[in-house]
């Protein structure tokens, strides 16, 4: 029965976890680097505009960072809790990266608490902007820290598994495996170009509305020329995923693409749906492109899903949620190119409505891809929670009562995501940056260059 | 020292670390509720929240550092601890959850709202209640252990003594850490009406401090009557910790040397957190686990000890630095920055 099944519910109620989790995460990965670049501009131009974008962001940023790290404490416990099997036997090697992270971590939140208490401390400028640095090498470190685990859990390596015990470990080689470069490049990007997105949906938002004050303008440049950097950093990475996938994990690629023959010239398949025979109907094929996707050429040999067998099998849907992922991608790119474009050669018709709806759209297709993708990169790799090790049944805990947990927490994300988004409206509506911009004499009412 | 000692001491380290500042925390968090609801002067409670709104996530990471760390150096705790704590860990998840996010928004929020205030006041103090799980199972007796399923017998956990003598001691240890800790605090900021209303707190919340840790120590020579003889041969421990409390409470009476006053609450709660966890070894949980049986492989143990230093010349410093801008500058504390 699935309701009595500890090992799903452990699966569903670490996916939430983690779900909930990805989207404090990734702002609080991202948005430190845009919080710098504002501030950064308003020293060089000496533009107050740019220093209230910062100040702005980083207000908000806290409460996202309050959340994240609630929710950080509770997936480092529950991953004893739920797979205390998994963490007693890969306890003996993820722990270096585990351990560095929190340093990581410790770091970013000692120079976050003191950024934020010293705005108006410091005479120098410049010494406030440079303590925003060790924040966003905190923030990224710990974002690759936490990802080699997890790049370990794909490809593992760096010791011998002896009757269920691992021997011979080397905590590096472990740690720097081969899912490791792609993984956490991947992640670092999309959490700038996600966070970048997000700061520019509500800039865009406000002009949308009428509003074209020249601080909201600032703002979506500032993070469209951010987010399309990000972007071209992203497609540039993935497509070095695709190649290790192809290379080190064939059957987690041939799941996404539905590719079941092994065979030169592959295709890339895009879209469609399964029908009950197996076969694909109403897809869009793209010749030769999972060729060039997996090897950088037309005739390269790609591994279809057949060579493994069926019980090992990752679940055929994770091609929906690989296609969303790049989609957005794409999309990403795309709508920030415009913005550009636009701003480049026509830049009269730089606010029109299109391309600010499209803008907007970004921030939560932003999120779309980073949650599809990581459901991809997760799901992809059952029924292993140590690819080719351990099965993730072995992992899970034997408790009773996970069921009620999965309530609780359900509950309890429900209730901090409401308050989170009451919260950070009320902050804003309640001094507008205008508002705020008149208060401390950067500017008159009704002032707008 | 072998690696495995070395390995405890350092985790050991940091719980007391988190001891310290969290019951700072914990307690304020109530204290500004319960200052708000009787109508105190509305300056103590922006005295409190100047102090915490700086340090909250610091704090944090002194637990997140335990629990990763354990885990790092014995991963057979994992298997243990977390099989048998999968309910009342994920409560503590929660309220951990609760109160840190409450507090966020409560503090950088739009408004100063009560019901925010309230849950994280009112968490304050449920979540050490919560956390006391694990010491209380690490004296054994409540697990049912068998080959493939580590089960906790809830019926004699919530019928032990024990247990709740240990709830009792971490709650009244929260309010009278905290308390001592604000009287000074209030006192270095000029806060006249403040430092009176944390001294009297401070004074109240003694005496079931001492009378608390009575009780453990007879709950305890009942439940796990070998730990407790290990306790007694080195009973100078703790009796240096009674005087180090009678000297913190006679200074906080007096209203003299507040700043030694508080040194001397962190040396009594040191000494006998340090005497409890070096009369508790070789066990980890009793009597199923020791140091030496749940330990990491030799390479990661260095591996963890390098990434230690490092962490520590990086963090030293850094948190010095937070120190002098938030703790030791008087400017700062008396609200003037």
């Amino acid at each position: 029965m699935f309701e009595a099944d500890p090992v799903m519910l452990s699966r569903i109620l670490t996916g939430l976890t983690l779900a909930f989790h990805v989207i404090f995460a990734t702002l609080g990965v991202g948005v430190p680097i845009m919080i710098a670049l504002a501030e950064w501009m308003g020293i060089r131009r000496n533009d107050p505009h740019y220093t209230m974008l910062a100040r702005r962001w980083a207000r908000g940023f806290v409460i996202t960072v309050a959340v994240g790290v609630v929710t950080g404490t509770a997936i480092g416990l529950q991953l004893s809790l739920l797979w205390p099997n998994f963490m007693q036997v890969a306890g003996q090697v993820i722990a270096l990266p585990m351990f560095m992270e929190v340093f990581a971590f410790f770091f970013e939140a000692i120079f976050l608490g003191i950024y934020l208490y010293t705005w108006d401390r410091f005479k120098s400028k410049v010494r406030h902007f440079l303590l925003i640095i060790p924040v966003i090498l905190g923030a990224t470190a710990s974002a690759f820290f936490i990802t080699t685990v997890n790049a370990f859990m794909n490809t593992p390596q760096g010791f011998e598994l002896v009757d269920g015990v691992m021997r011979n470990i080397q905590p590096l080689e472990a740690m720097f495996n081969p899912a490791t470069p792609t993984k956490t490049a991947h992640v670092i990007i999309t959490c700038y170009l996600t966070s970048a997105f997000i700061l520019a949906m509500i800039a865009a938002w406000k002009l949308f509305r009428g509003n074209d004050h020249a601080y909201h303008k600032k703002g979506l440049h500032l993070s469209m020329v951010a987010a399309f950097i990000f972007s071209i950093g992203t497609v540039l990475i993935g497509d070095l995923s695709g190649k290790f996938l192809a290379e080190y994990q064939p059957e987690k690629l041939a799941a996404a693409e539905w590719h079941f023959e092994t065979e030169t010239e592959a295709p890339l398949v895009l879209g469609g749906v399964l029908n009950d025979e197996g076969e694909v109907e109403y897809a869009l094929e793209i010749p030769y492109a999972l060729s060039i996707l997996a090897y950088g050429t037309p005739g390269a040999e790609v591994e279809g899903l057949n060579e493994t067998p069926e019980d090992l099998w990752p679940p055929l849907w994770v091609h929906y949620a690989f296609d969303l992922m790049v989609f957005i991608g794409m999309y990403l790119t795309f709508i920030s190119g415009a913005y550009l474009a636009i701003y480049k050669f026509k830049r009269h018709l730089l606010y029109n409505r299109p391309l600010l709806f499209g803008i907007i759209a970004g921030g939560p297709l932003a999120f779309v891809a980073i949650q599809s993708g990581w459901f991809y990169a997760e799901v992809g790799r059952q029924p292993w929670i140590l690819n080719g090790l351990m099965k993730t049944a072995e992992g899970a805990t034997q408790a009773d009562h996970v069921g009620l947990m999965l309530i609780l927490f359900i509950l309890l994300y429900l209730f901090l995501g409401i308050s989170t988004v009451l919260v950070l409206r009320g902050m804003f509506k309640k001094k507008p940056a205008e508002q705020e911009l008149y208060e401390r004499g950067i500017e008159t009412r009704g002032d707008s260059a | 020292m072998t690696y495995e000692v070395l390995g405890i001491t350092v985790l050991w380290l940091f719980l007391y670390g988190y001891l310290i500042v969290a019951s700072i925390d914990f307690g304020a968090g109530f204290f500004h509720y319960y200052n708000k609801e009787s109508k105190k002067d509305y300056r103590i409670n922006k005295l409190i929240q100047r102090y915490l709104s700086p340090v909250w996530e610091i704090t944090n990471v002194f637990l997140v550092f335990f629990f990763i760390g354990i885990v790092g150096f014995f991963p057979d705790t994992a298997y243990y601890y977390g099989s048998a704590l999968l309910v009342p860990g994920s409560i503590s998840i929660i309220l951990l959850a609760i109160r840190g996010s409450y507090y966020a928004f409560n503090t950088y929020g739009a408004k100063d709202n009560r019901l925010y205030s309230f849950l994280y006041g009112a968490t304050g103090l449920l979540i050490p209640a919560s956390f006391t799980v694990v010491l209380t199972i690490s004296e054994g007796g409540f697990l049912e252990v068998t080959d493939d399923r580590v089960q906790l017998q809830y019926g004699a956990l919530f019928s032990s003594g024990y247990s709740w003598s240990v709830v009792i001691l971490a709650i009244v240890s929260v309010l009278y850490i905290s308390a001592m800790f604000l009287t000074y605090y209030a006192n270095r900021a000029g806060d006249p009406q403040a430092y009176q209303l944390f001294r009297k707190y401070a004074l109240f919340w003694s005496a079931p401090t001492i009378a608390a840790c009575v009780l453990i120590f007879f709950t305890l020579s009942q439940h796990n009557p070998e730990h407790f003889s290990s306790m007694i041969s080195i009973g100078w421990v703790f009796f240096l910790s009674l005087l180090f409390f009678c000297a913190a409470v006679a200074l906080v009476y007096q209203g003299k040397y507040l700043g030694l006053a508080f040194v001397l609450v962190m040396l009594q709660y040191g000494t006998a957190w340090f005497g409890y966890g070096a009369s508790h070894l070789p066990y980890l949980l009793y009597p199923y686990l020791t140091i030496y049986d749940g330990f990491v492989n030799e390479a990661m143990a260095i591996a963890l000890i390098a990434a230690f230093i490092g962490g520590l010349l990086l963090l030293i410093p850094s948190l010095y630095l937070a120190m002098r801008l938030f703790l030791f500058d008087d400017e700062y504390v008396q609200g003037k920055k």
